[in-house]
Order: C-alpha cells, then structure tokens, then sequence
C-alpha cells in the first residue's frame, strides 16, 4: 500500500508536467472559448472542492462568489475602466470577503446546517443581484470590454485571452495544491478526520475552517471574475443556485478530495452541456440528474479517484 | 502554585431532567495519578467532558491551577495544559502515525495557519515526533497508516499524539480498555513515565491497573461520589462493595 502510495505520488509531478505542456498547445487544436469556459469552471470546482473535500464542508452557495466576484469585475472593468487583472484582483476579493461573512455566519455548525445557511445566504445575494440597478438585473453587465492586460497586451485576441485565463487557472491551483499540503493542511486533514480530537489538541477548529472558507471564496471568486472577461458578460445565471449545484456535481463527478478530480470533473460536465445543448435540448437537465445519481449510487470515487483506487489496487499484485 | 492542580465544585450536569453528574466537588492534587471509578452510566465520562469543556456544566465551577475554567472553549482549556484522551480510541485514522504525533508536535510550532508553505516545513518535527513514537514502542509503525494499526497501538499513538503537547495534565478515559494482557502492561508503564512530572486523572475499571498506579481514588455512583481515598481505603469501603453489585472483583462486575 505505503510504496504504491509514494509510486502515485512519485508521478504527480510528471502528470502536472503533461497536463501543462497540453494546456499550452491546447489552444491550437481546441476551440479556446471552450477552454477558457472548461478552466474558469475547473478553478471554480477545485476551490469548491478544497472546503468540501478536504475540510469536509458541503457549500451549497458557491455560486454568490462566482457570480458576485464576476458583478465587481465587470463593473470595475467595464464602468470605472479598470484594467483586467485589477477586475480579476477585486474581483477576488470582493468574494474573500463575502467569503468571509458567509463563513462567520455558518461555520459553527456542520453538515445539512451548513449547506442550509451558505444556500441561504447565496439566495439573499441572488435577490440582491436581481433587484438592485449596478448589477443590470434580468439583463445582466453586458458589454464588459477584455481590455489590455497590463495596459499592454490586447485580449480581444482569444488566444491571448486563452493564456491569461491558463495563467490565472494555474496560480489558482497552485494555492489550492499548496494549501492542502502545507502545515495549514494538516491540521485541516486532522480537523475533517476527527474534530473532537483536534479540539481536544488545541485548535480552535472554526479558526482554521474560516480561513479554508475564505481561501475557497476567493479563488471561487478568481473564476467567475475571470469568466465575466472571457465572456464579458456578468450575469444572474452565476449567481443562481443551479450553478452551486453544478459545482457539486462536477466535483464529486470529477473525485472528490482528489486534486485533479474537480478540473476532469468541470472539463466533463462543461463538455456534455455543450454537445447536448444541440442535440437534446432541455432534456440536459434530466441528464445532468440522472449522473448526479449515478455518481452517488454506484460511483462514489468519481472518475479521478477510481482511477487511482486501480492504479493502487494494480501496484499490489 | 497550588497544591491542587484542579479543582471543581458542585459541578452538576443534567441531560432533559436526568441527572448525569451531581453536585461533584474533585480536588486532584498535583503530581498524582487519580482514578475516577464506578460503574458503567455512573458520569465518568460526562465528567471528563465537563472538565475539558466539551459539555457546558449546568451548574458548579472548575478551576484548573487556580483559574476558573468553567466557561472557556474547549480548545484553550487544551492550550492552558489539561488535555484528554478518548474513551474510544481517538487517533487521525487516515494519517501516519508519524502525521499524527506531529498534529500534536504542530501546535506548539506555531506555524498552523501557513496555508503558504510546503508540507517540507514540518520536517523539523520529524525526530521529536520519531522520539515520541519510539517512546511508546511504536517506531516501526511511523510510516504506517493509522487506520491499519492493530487496536492497542492506536491507543498507544493517542496518548504519544497527547504527550506532544507536553501537558502539565492529562486526563484519560479507560486507556486500558479492549486491551489483552501485553498491552495493558505496556500502557501502564507508559502512564508511569508519564506521570513523572505532570498530573494524571484516569477513569479505569481494571482495579489491578488502579491499584498499581493511582495515588488516590473517588468513586463515582450514579452522578455523585461514593467514596474517596487511596485504594486500601476505598476497596474495603462497604458502600463501593455494594455499589459494584456484591462482587468482590470490582472489574468483574463491571464486565
Ligand atoms: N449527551 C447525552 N445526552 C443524554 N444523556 C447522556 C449524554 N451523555 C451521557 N448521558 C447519560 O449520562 C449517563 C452517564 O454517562 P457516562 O458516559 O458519563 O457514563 P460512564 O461512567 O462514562 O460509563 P461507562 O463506564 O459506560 O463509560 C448515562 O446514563 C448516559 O446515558
Ligand atoms: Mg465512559
């Protein structure tokens, strides 16, 4: 088991090498609207999965910071002319610190509780959005200009704009990877595999679960900023709580607790919606469903997670 | 500096009307081993999550080395220095062993919240965590994973998990508990060099471990204590004889 372990983990490095030389040629093959929308949705799944799969906090809200950092981004950018990667940073932290109300209010309490409060509070964000006039309403921030990153290089190019969204994804997971294995991370393990007894050593476990909110917050935030400026357009469909469904969805669908699990799991789901929306129409929805299912029937591991569970089980005999 | 390191008075909890724990005044003296025993429903363990505050007390006061405690969080009674262990074995199943005495080893780094640093960073602990483990006869198992160590050594890990913390008190909950004739020796000298320099209160049924180790005795029935004393005392103690059911064998009646 223990040299198996270490034989994984002795070609994660080899496997990120891949994944990114892949990104980087990606482009060229692959429509890159498809791939930006595949790594913005991909950063948001393993953000959502830093809290649920590795402090084992189930958010049912994760969309009020996709969609609240994306509002801020395209208002900054787009009304008071910001240049990208100031919206993208405000953007990021408007939803680190919506993060860290939302995390003040619920994370005393654990299980439905807590996935009953974050959807609570994200409703009262999508009322927010819906009603007030900065965010356009049913309408939505339409218009949002990709500007000159930097002032310099203009995004209105795809394939610039592909680069930054890859750059950006890559930081995102990186503090992400980092994060779950740093000291922090430790005492998070600790805290999701025994929480009396982390208590009980001296931690003060809503201290360390705050933090990991906030950090999932903003790089949830990171995403839908950077969305609103692929697709320049910041509207309610973020903010809805189907999105925070599909958050759920692509992640346990992808393996949750896995590190790479929420991107195949984003990259699957962002892929099925587009070939269906053609052929079935509606009927997405149905199908969506009927995966949900299945991943919590049969197929608890998800994609990334059973295969690691064969490579482990092959490394035996 | 006290000569009792904790102290509580008329400590009393209620669960909806049914009285787990009542009107308990335990004074526990610095530098001993005591025993908590009684029967099983008696409190004991209610007490202990009482004392370290994982229940709040309907009534009554505690105050550990002088400072009344009795409406701290759990996890700063733990930093003052009273720290517990488990009744069931309370180890971080998906971890090494070696991960799990450095959770413990990690508080008093500091370095907690550095969500920015490599795990490498934590290597430093790693010969105290080894020295921890060996202490407790556990060496070969540091790279094992947690869940897959045999019963009695996971007990073992808990308390060298808890001995990291270097805590001025220690309070276990049946350490010898589903344990063969091995283990229990091997626990009860590891509680021996433990006690040497700091306070431990234990509830334990096997009297043999009882009567070897503890300095003094409070014997809890039904919420209330029967009896205190050294174990001479409380072993011909008329009322804990009756209490344990008529047996002379306190631990058989229990069993
Ligand atoms: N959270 C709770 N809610 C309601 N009743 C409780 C609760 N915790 C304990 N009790 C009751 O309080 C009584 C004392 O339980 P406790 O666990 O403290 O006993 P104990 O002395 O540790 O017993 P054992 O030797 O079996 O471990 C029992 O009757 C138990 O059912
Ligand atoms: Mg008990």
């Amino acid at each position: 088991m223990q040299s198996n372990m270490s034989a994984l983990e002795r070609a994660t490095p080899l496997i990120f090498i891949v994944l990114f030389v892949i990104g980087l040629a990606a482009p060229f093959f692959i429509y890159p609207t498809f791939l930006m929308k595949i790594l913005c949705f991909g950063l948001f799944a393993c953000a959502f999965n830093l809290l649920l799969g590795y402090v084992g906090l189930l958010s049912f809200g994760h969309a009020a910071f996709l969609g609240t950092a994306g509002y801020v981004c395209g208002w900054m950018v787009r009304d008071l002319g910001l240049t990208p990667e100031l919206g993208i940073l405000a953007g990021t932290l408007a939803a680190g610190a919506l993060g860290w109300i939302f995390g003040t209010l619920a994370i005393r309490r654990t299980g439905i509780y807590f996935a009953m409060i974050t959807l609570a509070l994200a409703q009262m964000v999508y009322f927010l959005a819906l009603q007030i006039k900065a965010t356009g309403g049913e309408d939505g921030l339409q218009g949002v200009p990709r500007g000159h990153l930097f002032g310099l290089i203009d995004l209105s190019d795809n394939i610039a704009m592909y680069y930054l969204v890859f750059a950006v994804f890559c930081i995102g997971f990186f503090i992400i990877y980092r994060t779950i294995h740093s000291p922090f991370g430790q005492i998070l393990k600790a805290i999701r595999e025994n929480e009396p007894r982390a208590i009980s050593l001296g931690y003060d476990v809503a201290k360390f679960k705050l933090l990991a909110f906030v950090i999932s917050a903003s790089l949830a935030g990171t995403a839908g900023a950077t969305k609103t400026l692929v697709f320049q357009l910041a509207s309610l469909t973020d903010v809805h709580w189907h999105t925070s469904g599909e958050v759920v969805l692509m992640t346990l669908l992808g393996g949750l607790g896995t590190v790479l699990g929420p991107l195949v799991g984003a990259a699957t789901i962002v892929s099925l919606q587009s070939e269906l929306a053609d052929t079935v129409g509606s009927w997405v929805t149905v199908i969506m469903g009927a995966i949900f299912v299945a991943c919590v029937l049969a197929f608890r591991r998800g994609i990334v997670g059973e295969i690691m569970a064969l490579v482990r089980r092959a490394g035996i005999r | 500096m006290s000569e009792f390191v904790l102290e509580t008075a008329g400590l009393t909890k209620e669960f909806k009307g049914f009285v787990a724990v009542s009107d308990v005044n335990l004074k526990v003296r610095r530098g001993t081993i005591h025993a908590l025993i009684g029967p099983n429903g008696a409190g004991k363990t209610t007490v202990f999550n009482l004392l370290t505050k994982f229940l709040t007390p309907s009534a009554g006061t505690i105050h550990f080395e002088g400072r009344d405690i009795t409406h701290e969080a759990p996890a700063l009674t733990a930093r003052r220095g009273m720290v517990r262990s488990f009744q069931i074995s309370a180890t971080f199943p998906n971890l090494t062993a070696l991960e799990n005495v450095r959770i413990g080893l990690q508080r008093r780094l500091g370095k907690h919240f550095h969500f920015w640093r490599s795990t490498k960073s934590l290597a430093a602990l790693d010969d105290q965590a080894m020295a921890l483990l060996e202490s407790v006869d556990l060496a070969q198992f540091a790279h094992t994973v947690t869940a897959e160590m045999p019963y009695g050594r996971k007990r073992a890990l808990e308390f060298a998990t808890t001995l990291a913390l270097e805590p001025s008190m220690m309070l276990l909950d049946e350490p010898t508990q589903g344990m063969g004739h091995e283990d229990i020796g091997r626990v009860v000298e590891v509680i021996r060099k433990a006690a040497a320099n700091r306070t431990i209160l234990m509830v334990e049924h096997n009297l043999s471990v009882v009567a070897d180790l503890c300095d003094r005795i409070t014997v809890l029935t039904r919420g209330s204590i029967l009896a205190e004393g050294d174990y001479a005392e409380v072993s011909k103690n008329p009322k804990v004889l009756e209490a344990y059911v008529g047996s002379e064998d306190m631990s058989d009646a229990h069993h």
